[in-house]
């Protein structure tokens, strides 16, 4: 497993396109930090920009991985091997990859530039968001057999959780403004990868603006160690939920 | 009469005229003053009963040591100082000291656990119906108000430390406490831990100025119906709300600094009901909301930083006439909110860092409007909840479309004639 996880890996690498995105978040994040002589609002741009790459990188590399692996894939299920675990496999040679990217693109440069919990927090979301959309994209492609179509999907879903949802929270507020809710807004928020990792982040850095009633339970429940937890588990759930979902589909398919 | 004078123009009185006062107190009473001094220790020696024997003019010194006599009423027109290590304890019972008269100094005395009460305002210093007094060089701790002064004039109030441990917020005295006083002059003290770091009700002509007031409970500085006051080159900092200013007119406020007002409904600077007003070269950095208008008209506000807050300024639709230039305004998350669409007043020549328009001429002033109030911002006065979408792609998409169409923001509250480059302070 260790051996096909590795070589998954280096398949990946060798396309390139994961060493270039490496290189563009690397290039951003040194450029935002040099601009600015305030490490932390660069690190809020670096945030405003990461939160709409991230996932969108990570939701294609996945699904366009998974199609141009597919002959692979048959190939290994003619072996003695589990589909769960070529799929595993599969999935640890992403995560891997994905991460590599975001510790070099982003990690390297906000430790060196603003070393502290705040950055620690944001490369550790983010990490976390990347992986979630890549478990996504994966349960997208297993469940679309269409090239084509699997990618449109992927797009769509990216576009509905960045953009589409957002509007909905705020036809939701709206049309309920006269309501308490505050701790619906929380749920809500649960219910989204791309903003539970955005909020949270921003909790730890841009908190002046987010005070008022709202604010403050919101930084009562995110800023505490126990909300931070708790962020933390629902931002896994968002990883495991479509990865296993993904994994029971792979054992039924009829490739 | 010098000395009069010198109080009716002390709106720029010189620092540090303790001993010009000192000499009139003297030149007042030159053939009988003497000095008394009292030791803690010493048999049949108080300061009850040094004020017993004392005249008009004389100076009561007390040595080191902690003097324990409960209440100690000054009616009449001496000087108590100190020697260093002089320490007066009220025992958590009494109002400490009780100025009425004219004419007294208290000078490098350390006050202490002055009793509470929640009926009536006990104080470390209290003057009451009392008029050129001087009140400088002293330490007060503990105390439920530290000076509290009513009814007086020309009251001077220097070089103190004011500092109290907070409680909840009605048990807790204001550091300096000014009710229907005129010509006060309060400078360079410090105060912390108490209600309002410095209180005016009914208040007039009056200045306050080189003060560090931070740490305490509610504001830093509160005026309540008190018009015709400065107070500049102050220092806010870490208090619930920097400085209210309610139901006031011509109030003049410069080069302060507000930093680190912070929290739920926290201010810069609240300004309530106050008219023909003037705000400048203060700097506003990191406060939730930098000034906050309601009711207010005719301000002028030119030449203050903005730096770092959620709102730089949130102006309600109740203000008019209010005018907003040269101020500098960078890395603010919301440079100015309000929660309806007509605009009273007028933002010329400021400085914005979100401004994205060009200066074809190169006249350092932009060619294009920059209107500083976003869609958002305007959600958000709306419906607090949104806060939740901020920095959210969709928001700055949505701001994006309304910059360049607006429908929803106010399109009258505009910069018509925005700087390009921040004003020189």
């Amino acid at each position: 497993m260790k051996k096909l996880i590795s070589y998954i890996f280096m398949d990946m690498l060798k396309s390139r396109i994961i060493i270039a995105y490496a290189l563009f978040l690397l290039m951003v994040s040194l450029v935002l930090f040099s601009l600015d002589d305030n490490p932390g609002k660069s690190l809020l741009s670096i945030l405003n920009i990461a939160i709409i790459v991230v996932p969108l990188v990570s939701m294609i590399f996945s699904t366009i991985h998974y199609y141009n692996s597919y002959e692979f894939l048959e190939l290994l299920l003619a072996q003695p091997m589990s589909r769960s675990a070529i799929l595993w496999c599969e999935f640890a040679a992403l995560c891997a990859a994905l991460t590599l990217a975001i510790l070099t693109g982003l990690g390297i440069p906000s430790l060196l530039y603003f070393p502290g919990t705040e950055s620690l927090w944001m490369i550790v979301s983010i990490s976390l968001l990347s992986l979630s959309c890549a478990a996504i994209a994966l349960l997208i492609s297993i469940r679309t057999r269409d090239k084509a179509r699997g990618i449109g999907i992927s797009l769509l879903v990216w576009f509905y959780f960045s953009l589409i949802f957002d509007g909905l929270i705020l036809l939701i507020l709206f049309s309920f403004s006269d309501y308490p809710l505050e701790k619906f807004t929380l749920a809500l928020i649960a219910l989204n990868p791309i903003d539970l990792s955005r909020v949270t982040i921003m909790l730890q850095l841009d908190i002046s603006a987010l005070m008022g009633y709202t604010g403050a339970l919101l930084k009562s429940f995110f800023g505490t160690a126990y909300g931070l937890a708790a962020t933390t588990f629902v931002l896994i759930l968002w990883i495991l939920v479509p990865f296993s979902l993904a994994l029971k589909s792979f054992r039924k398919k009829d490739m | 009469m010098i000395f009069r004078l010198r109080f009716n123009n002390s709106s720029r009185i010189a620092p540090g005229s303790f001993f010009i006062l000192l000499d009139l107190v003297f030149i007042q009473f030159p053939s009988i003053a003497s000095v008394i001094t009292v030791h803690p220790q010493k048999e049949n020696n108080s300061i009850h009963r040094a004020l017993e024997q004392s005249v008009n003019g004389d100076t009561i010194m007390l040595s080191p040591g902690i003097y324990r006599e409960g209440n100690i009423t000054i009616d009449k027109g001496i000087c108590l100082m100190g020697v260093p290590g002089a320490i007066l304890d009220g025992e958590m019972k009494y109002e400490i000291l009780s100025i009425s008269g004219q004419h007294v100094v208290v000078y490098g005395l350390e006050f202490r656990n002055s009793g509470r009460s929640g009926m009536n305002d006990i104080a470390a210093v209290r003057c009451i119906d009392a008029s050129d007094i001087m009140i400088s060089h002293n330490k007060i701790l503990n105390a439920h108000f530290g000076i509290h002064v009513s009814n007086s004039r020309h009251v001077r109030i220097e070089q103190n430390l004011v500092e109290g441990i907070p409680a909840e917020e009605q048990n807790t005295g204001n550091g300096i406490h000014l009710w229907k006083s005129d010509t006060a002059f309060i400078w360079n003290n410090e105060i912390l831990g108490h209600r309002d770091g410095i209180y005016f009700e009914f208040v007039t002509s009056s200045l306050i100025q080189d003060n560090i007031s931070h740490d305490n409970i509610r504001y830093g500085l509160h005026f309540m119906f008190s018009h015709h006051n400065t107070y500049l080159c102050n220092e806010f900092r870490n208090n619930g709300a920097g400085v209210a200013v309610m139901y006031s007119n011509n109030v003049s406020m410069e080069q302060n600094l507000f930093l680190h007002n912070w929290g739920p409904s926290a201010y810069g600077l609240l300004l309530k009901d106050i008219s023909d007003s003037r705000i400048s070269n203060n700097s506003f950095i990191n406060n939730t909301t930098g000034i906050h208008f309601e009711g207010t008209n005719r301000i002028q506000v030119f030449h203050n930083i903005f730096a770092g807050n959620g709102w730089a300024a949130r102006v309600q639709a109740s203000c008019s006439e209010n005018i907003f230039t040269k101020n500098s305004f960078t890395a603010n998350t919301f440079d100015v909110g309000t929660n309806g669409t007509m605009t009273l007043n007028l933002f010329k020549n400021n400085y914005w860092d979100k401004y994205e328009g060009y200066d074809i001429d190169k006249n350092g002033i932009g060619d294009i409007p920059y209107h500083p109030v976003s869609l958002y911002s305007m959600i958000v006065e709306n419906d607090p909840n949104c806060m939740i979408l901020l920095r959210s792609i969709l928001i700055s998409f949505l701001d994006k479309a309304e910059k360049a169409i607006p429908s929803i923001t106010p399109e009258n509250l505009s910069d018509s004639a925005p700087l390009m480059k921040a004003p020189a302070q």
